[in-house]
């Protein structure tokens, strides 16, 4: 590991409940959502990370305990170092606190997160969906949503796929 | 009062100023069908006479699910799709795909295949940029240009052509090096193009730099400074032109960039004409490059030798068992890749490109998120117009440089 790097992950470990994890030679930490606005203030303030290149998610779908895994990569101008973090959220009603004082792009990136995936972000300006059109039911980067075609209903999944589906019932 | 939908007008009620509500200002639809929006993007203005007070662009015109349907499909059959992302810079989206999957699967990648790479995708950034010189002249009104850069960036896709047989959507890098090796002719033609090129510069220039319309256009208007450009995650020749010098061929080498010469060009004003001046001399340091790498282009292997990824040549089907196992397997279920996540990026003629790439062990990609130039670049562009006229908002998406296809994915 870098060892600017190496300087930045340690005091963030020695500070805030964060995990850090290494692989191919690439520095992530795993974060909590209640941390997460801290982390970002700290690394970009102290530490020079003051470029928001990534924010994007994943969803572990059928887990729900984290669901989503919400991925940030800060990058620093200065010193050409590259630092990941990894935000766990639950599916139930997912969301964690926006990052748009810190980093203006946030703004559209957590868009496209809140259309893709449906995680909300809490102080954003405007929450709306950015790439599908505004009455657009679902959230298409989720795995639970087929890709390109809807699930054919019979008797035996019919059920199941109104639950699944509240805007498939016509 | 106000001519937009319903919802247009609930959804932007907060955004918009209370003079338009008042109706003072004027709301103002341009595109998505617009020329000079370069694509499908759709902005919506709110006017005061001719002056923007705000805009607010609105994407989504060409979103073709792109990252979903790479999870659907293997590896290698996925990497057609990244050439459709971002369609002017096809090969360097190939380019950070197979980078991120060289990293994920530590493939190593042969040396002439790496030199090949830099040659293509730096002939890519003068086709893009070629582009970009002759619609930003056309929006403002120069069309003679545009007929001269398109004939040169033809010499570029016929080098496309004579490589892959493609001339724009090539998928010719492929996980571990590239589709083939370069056709005997190509060294000459790429040579001819060096050649010829460096006064095509000139003639441009000649045809731009004291010219006082292009001039009048482009000096002052839309000027970034770089802790805002830094602020928005704007990255390329914009970031470049307000004076950072930031490029990652430079600070974070791949691809052997390390072992060329060539200069970062930068400027301090960071208005239009500073990004036109960037971008020119972007073109001349990537000329630099293409003759290096050429004079110095080695002998070998141009695909990785590592059979779990990469499928045999045909020469050894007939002869080898292992090897019709391989080609088998590799062609229907495709390759397994290691668990893990990497973030890869480049530089690619806009900005910042770059792929998040998650994978569960399968032979299909789990998560694949595109970091893509322009979708950061555009949120500038309402800072940058406020102020300034519609005929000058029209000279700041031109300068912006991006692609909707890039925007949307």
């Amino acid at each position: 590991m870098n060892k600017e790097l190496e300087k930045t992950a340690s005091a963030l470990v020695e500070r805030y409940s964060v995990e850090l994890r290494e692989s191919r030679g690439q520095t992530n930490l795993i974060v909590s959502a209640e941390d997460i606005i801290e982390v970002c203030q700290t690394l970009r303030d102290e530490f020079g990370f003051n470029f928001l290149e990534v924010e994007t998610a994943v969803d572990y779908w059928p887990r729900q305990e984290p669901r989503f895994h919400v991925i940030y990569q800060l990058y620093s101008i200065e010193k050409h170092i590259r630092i990941g973090l990894r935000v766990p959220v639950s599916g139930v009603s997912p969301g964690l606190p926006t990052l748009v004082g810190l980093f203006a792009n946030a703004n559209w990136r957590e868009r496209e997160i809140w259309d893709m995936f449906g995680i909300r972000f809490e102080g954003h300006p405007n929450l709306r969906r950015i790439l599908m059109p505004h009455d657009w039911q679902g959230h298409p980067l989720r795995k639970d949503y087929p890709l390109g075609y809807e699930e054919v209903q019979f008797t035996f999944n019919a059920e199941e796929i109104d639950r699944d589906k509240p805007y498939a019932e016509e | 009062m106000l001519d937009q939908s319903e919802y247009a007008f609930n959804e932007l009620r907060h955004l918009v100023s209370e003079r338009a509500i008042q109706g003072e200002t004027m709301l103002l639809n341009m595109g998505p069908q617009h020329p000079s929006t370069h694509g499908v993007l759709r902005l919506l203005l709110e006017l005061d006479g001719e002056i923007v007070v705000n805009c607010f662009p609105d994407i989504g015109f060409l979103h073709t699910g792109i990252e979903k349907n790479m999870e659907a499909k293997s590896y290698e059959k996925a990497a057609v799709m990244t050439d459709r992302l971002d369609y002017l810079n096809n090969l360097g989206n190939n380019l950070v795909y197979c980078m991120a999957i060289e990293k994920l699967a530590d493939l190593d990648v042969p040396v002439r295949a790496q030199a090949i790479r830099v040659i293509l995708t730096e002939l890519q950034r003068i086709a893009s940029h070629l582009v970009w010189l002759g619609t930003h002249t056309l929006d403002l009104a120069a069309i003679s240009l545009f007929w001269y850069t398109f004939r040169e960036r033809e010499l570029i896709l016929d080098i496309y052509e004579m490589v892959s047989g493609q001339r724009m959507m090539t998928t010719y890098f492929r996980p571990g090096g590239l589709w083939r090796d370069v056709p005997v002719e190509f060294e000459n033609a790429v040579r001819e193009f060096i050649k010829i090129f460096p006064q095509r510069i000139e003639e441009y220039e000649a045809m731009l730099k004291e010219n006082p319309i292009f001039i009048e256009r482009t000096r002052d208007i839309g000027i970034l400074k770089a802790e805002d450009a830094i602020h928005w995650g704007v990255t390329g020749p914009l970031l470049r032109a307000t004076g950072v010098e930031q490029d990652l061929r430079k600070a974070d080498p791949y691809m052997g960039y390390e072992q060329y010469e060539f200069d970062v060009p930068t400027q301090t004003a960071g208005d239009t004409y500073a990004r036109y001046q960037v971008r020119m001399e972007e073109m001349r340091q990537s000329l630099r490059i293409v003759q290096q790498a050429l004079d110095k282009l080695p002998y070998g292997p141009v695909r990785s030798n590592n059979r779990k990824f990469v499928p045999p040549p045909r020469s050894e089907l007939g002869t080898s068992m292992e090897a019709v196992i391989h080609h088998f397997k590799l062609w229907t279920e495709g390759f397994d890749m290691p668990e893990g996540s990497v973030y890869v990026a480049a530089e690619s003629p806009r900005g910042v490109l770059g792929v998040y790439l998650e994978s569960d062990g399968g032979p299909k990609p789990f998560r694949v998120h595109w970091r893509t130039p322009s979708f950061d670049n555009l949120q500038i562009l309402p800072e940058l117009a406020r102020g300034h006229l519609v005929a000058d908002l029209v000279a700041l998406m031109g300068t912006t440089d991006f692609v909707l296809g890039d925007i949307d994915r």
